[in-house]
């Protein structure tokens, strides 16, 4: 591992953090003590020195200010990232999160002190299982692909307490999230991968093919990373059910269905939320995410523990007394405490609160038709593999005909537009895949810009095509050397060598 | 409220260009019987509505700010957090990002991320952090999917010390319950009073991790220097659970041998929260970064000779290898390894060890004055750093319930999870505390009956 850095060139890179420290440098000071002062502990027991920068407040707030601004956001403009439902996140949010009754409550603390808490708890499992169309709800998992691994724990769990221990394969189509089979392999099960027929639907012939009585379960994205409402989705569960196996849903594309359609309703027994892609709850440049997992009748007694529940019931004047309750056969704990509950259930909590069962649906029709408008806008440009009318998103094929130009070198040209690319390279089914999910908080304005700069690139393509393998040319950086990251991996920094004895 | 920025018009001018006449038209391919279904929620309020619904919610609950004095941590830690914290946070270049895999445009993310790394194996003393863990307690149960990677499923036993955190040791469990796993020394009902090496004697040719927690649950200080030896020994690898602030003070784990060193960074800059969202930490050494989960960020040049930075070894994780990938994470905790990073660097070398030694120094004071009342004492006589137990002449919880009705938000019952420990408290302090605060505190028990 390479302990050097590349030089600062005379450009505008940021020094670090430790580049930027100075010996003696004060930032926030704590105040002196106010308690009788007793000695440190032997000295083999502390450590012989703490490398850490040393600054000032305003060496800080300038700092990551500068890197604020190497960075597209939501606010920024238009974030077209396919399956990941980069919607506008209400300012709102921000504050109701930060109320000081909801940041200063210690997980620990009795319930009857955090009452306010436990009731928002409550409520919002109540709503997510009356828009999902689920029998229970756990508020626990802390990102989509941690409650994928919740909802696949439930699915072992189930067969197991039946005595059915041959099951170990689980179903999972092609066009499937990473998170899915990684889910499943965390638990030792074979994968088995479906493909997609024609017009974008589970195959149901390799479907009928691999259902026997050692599968666990089938996880299905739908719609799924196509944009694709699988137009059989009814005889597909019936085929995984048929063979006793359960039906696990993958929550990613959820923000289609809102007063759509309930999974539950389909006869879905598991399907995880991305509260940070549904409900508005931003993404943080990589998370935190919130991921409640929602399961029908038969898992109900193998939730995570604990839920919330009503441990005493109320009448005319005193309100229940909302607490914690652990299933019968509950599969345990899947973190410590309860949940994203700040970042997550109480800026879902608001957003579901403003939007009611009206604004929910609204939210799933326009992210619907933005998606339809942008493939209409792009259809005689780009090859649209799987043309129908799509859901909240769909896959454009980022190459032409007797062009060199990919699907990245286009991603990377758009962001001289100023646009953030769409997501590419997944689906994996996909040539040169550009999955587009506009969301429902774009304007037409936006839509018909991105199209018109997707239209120009294409004419690039064939006019300019260096244009497109250079890009991006007006951004801050432009493309990066992975290999050499790779290959040196210099994954961290310190402070200078010579630093005590500098300045 | 909606924030859909679509007029009646427009709408209708994209449904002409679309070839639909109506929005429901968009959705047939949902089965006629269960589409469009009436959801029985409360009707929608406006923004003003819903800040004074959420203000109404959060001011009934009792907070360690406005109504309680605190002692309770037990993983979780009121520390004061500087204001520059939330406000960068704020920043909507940060907040509404996502994932930085166009680190063209993205390389704030990049920059904040492969800093806090860096402060986080200058902190633990390893070679190499990832980029974040849901909480402490996932991270801990990644370390075991490290170790078992590491012996590729040919060592399948996990020796945990009674000492680690109850939740993290049931988080162990719920994880690593499809791999096959011997799981030993996870037993509240153990001998609590031994020392670390008591451990070994669970320690075998088919362990592949050990894992303790420093300070342990009970605030104790341990040096594992000669348990890491003793482990190593039999081919094992050891994983510490560290406390951050305490990590200001005390000797590293790296400097005691230890492999991985995990842990929850709340304390860093995160508030409370009520639980979440909080921050796993996860260095290790750089021997088996292959091994690890989680997004990297490595440094390397644009085409411009520029220095920058990128997701680097990404063809561990599951975007890349599927069912093959060691873990399944994608989403982590960026936002607040930022929160924890502008934490660290806002307080500095300097205004870190005053935290730190402020921790110490007020529970040092309290447990000095709280072994003077009478039937109270300290259970153990270990050093420790800014937690103790404190033995009561009567069940914790009733001696909580008399707390709390003083305001006093008292200490973790450790008879929730240690059933010889009925009488104990674990007991928090940090530099919130205030001497006037400790003397109530001692005041109201000396008047307990």
């Amino acid at each position: 591992m390479a302990t050097t850095s590349t030089p600062l060139s005379a450009s505008i890179v940021e020094p670090t953090i430790f580049e930027l420290s100075s010996p003696g440098r004060l930032g926030v000071t704590m105040p002196a003590s106010d308690v009788p002062e007793t000695a440190l502990p032997p000295k083999n027991l502390l450590r012989s020195e703490l490398p850490l920068p040393e600054l000032a407040e305003v060496d800080v707030v300038r700092h990551y200010m500068r890197l604020s601004k190497f960075n597209y956001s939501v606010d920024d403009g238009f974030y077209p990232l396919g399956s990941c439902t980069m919607k506008y996140n209400p300012k709102i949010n921000e504050d109701t999160c930060r109320l000081p009754g909801f940041l200063y409550t210690h997980p620990l603390q009795p319930i009857k002190t955090v009452q306010g808490n436990l009731v928002l708890m409550f409520d919002l499992q109540e709503w997510l299982k009356e828009i999902s169309g689920f029998a229970g709800m756990t508020l626990q998992p802390a990102a989509g692909a941690h409650g994928e691994f919740t909802g696949v724990l439930m699915m072992a769990a189930y067969h197991k307490s039946r005595g059915d221990s041959k099951r170990t394969k689980m179903l999972i189509p092609d066009a499937a999230h990473g998170t899915n089979p990684a889910s499943a392999g965390m638990l030792g099960m074979s994968v088995v991968t479906i493909p997609s027929d024609a017009r974008g639907n589970v195959d149901l012939k390799a479907l009928a093919t691999a259902c026997d009585d050692t599968v666990v379960g089938m996880m299905l994205t739908n719609p799924n990373t196509l944009g694709m409402f699988d137009e059989n989705i009814e005889e597909v569960i019936k085929m995984v059910k048929d063979c006793g196996g359960l039906m696990y849903g993958d929550g990613a594309n959820l923000n289609a269905l809102l007063g759509i359609v309930r999974p539950g309703d389909l006869g879905f027994d598991v399907m995880h939320f991305n509260l940070h892609k549904t409900f508005a709850v931003p993404h943080g440049g990589g998370g935190p995410g919130s991921g409640p997992v929602g399961v029908s009748d038969r898992l109900l007694d193998f939730l995570p523990s604990p839920l919330v529940g009503i441990v005493e019931g109320g009448d005319d004047d005193i309100p229940p007394l909302y607490g914690f309750v652990t299933p019968k056969q509950s599969i345990g704990r899947m973190k410590a405490f309860h949940g994203h509950f700040g970042g997550g259930l109480v800026r879902t909590y608001t957003y579901i609160s403003m939007h009611g069962p009206d604004g929910l649906k609204a939210i799933s029709q326009f992210a619907v038709l933005n998606a339809n408008y942008l493939q209409a806008r792009l259809r005689s440009t780009y090859k649209i593999p799987y043309d129908r009318i799509c859901m909240h998103e769909f896959v454009a094929e980022g190459s032409f005909e007797g062009s060199d130009v990919r699907a990245l070198d286009i991603a990377k040209r758009l962001m001289d537009y100023n646009f953030h690319p769409p997501t590419n390279y997944f689906p994996l089914i996909v040539h040169e895949a550009l999955m587009i999910e506009p969301t429902e908080t774009e304007n037409k304005d936006t839509l018909d810009r991105f199209a018109d700069a997707l239209i120009k690139i294409a004419e690039e393509a064939k006019s300019q095509p260096e244009l497109l393998h250079d890009a991006p040319h007006i951004t801050p950086f432009g493309r990066m050397d992975e290999v050499k990251a790779a290959r040196e991996l210099v994954l961290c920094c310190w402070l200078p060598e010579n630093y005590e004895t500098m300045k | 409220m909606t924030y859909i920025p679509i007029s009646p018009n427009e709408r209708d001018a994209m449904l002409n260009t679309v070839g639909v006449k109506s929005l429901d038209d968009l959705f047939d391919a949902i089965p006629q019987k269960h589409r469009f279904p009436e959801l029985d929620l409360p009707p929608a309020l406006t923004e003003m509505e819903a800040a004074a619904l959420l203000n109404d919610m959060a001011t009934t609950n009792e907070n360690v700010r406005e109504h309680l004095i605190s002692f309770l941590g037990a993983g979780a830690y009121n520390h004061y957090i500087p204001a520059v914290v939330d406000h960068m946070l704020r920043r909507g270049e940060f907040y509404s990002a996502y994932t930085p895999y166009q680190p063209e445009i993205s390389q704030g993310t990049l920059q904040a991320i492969f800093e806090y790394q860096s402060l986080m194996t200058n902190l633990t003393g390893m070679d190499v952090s990832n980029a974040s863990h849901y909480d402490g307690a996932t991270a801990t149960a990644e370390a075991v999917n490290l170790a078992f990677a590491q012996f590729r499923g040919k060592r399948k036993k996990i020796v945990m010390s009674p000492t680690v955190h109850p939740q993290y040791r049931e988080v162990v469990r719920t994880y690593s319950q499809g791999m096959g796993l011997e799981e030993a020394g996870d037993d509240a009902t153990a001998d609590l009073e031994v020392g670390p090496e008591a451990l070994m004697s669970l320690v075998d040719e088919s362990t592949m991790l050990v894992v303790v927690q420093y300070p342990d649950f009970f605030g104790r200080i341990h040096d594992y220097t000669k348990l890491i030896e003793d482990a190593h020994a039999k081919g094992a690898l050891v994983c510490v659970v560290a406390n951050p602030t305490a990590l200001l003070m005390l000797k590293t784990p790296a400097d005691m041998g230890a492999d991985i060193v995990v842990g929850e960074a709340q304390p860093f800059g995160i508030p409370l929260w009520y639980g979440g969202p909080y921050l796993g930490f996860f260095t290790t050494k750089k021997s088996y970064v292959h091994k690890m989960a989680g997004r990297l960020i490595g440094e390397t040049v644009d085409n411009r000779g520029q220095r920058a930075y990128v997701l680097t070894l990404t063809s561990r994780e599951q975007h890349i290898k599927r069912e093959r990938a060691t873990s399944n994470i994608c989403s982590n905790q960026g936002l607040l390894a930022l929160a924890s990073a502008v934490y660290m660097s806002t307080l500095g070398k300097t205004g870190l060890q005053q935290v730190a030694n402020l921790c110490y120094q007020k529970a040092h004071y309290a447990a000095s004055e709280l072994s003077k009342i009478d039937g109270f004492g300290l259970c153990f006589t270990e050093p420790f750093f800014h937690e103790f137990v404190l033995c009561c002449p009567k069940p914790a919880s009733e001696v909580n319930d008399y707390l709390l009705d003083h305001g006093i938000l008292g200490g973790y019952d450790l008879g929730n999870d240690y059933p010889a420990l009925k009488n104990h408290i674990l007991m928090a302090f940090t530099e919130m505390n205030s001497k006037q605060e400790i003397d109530t505190l001692i005041e109201v028990l000396k008047e307990m009956e």
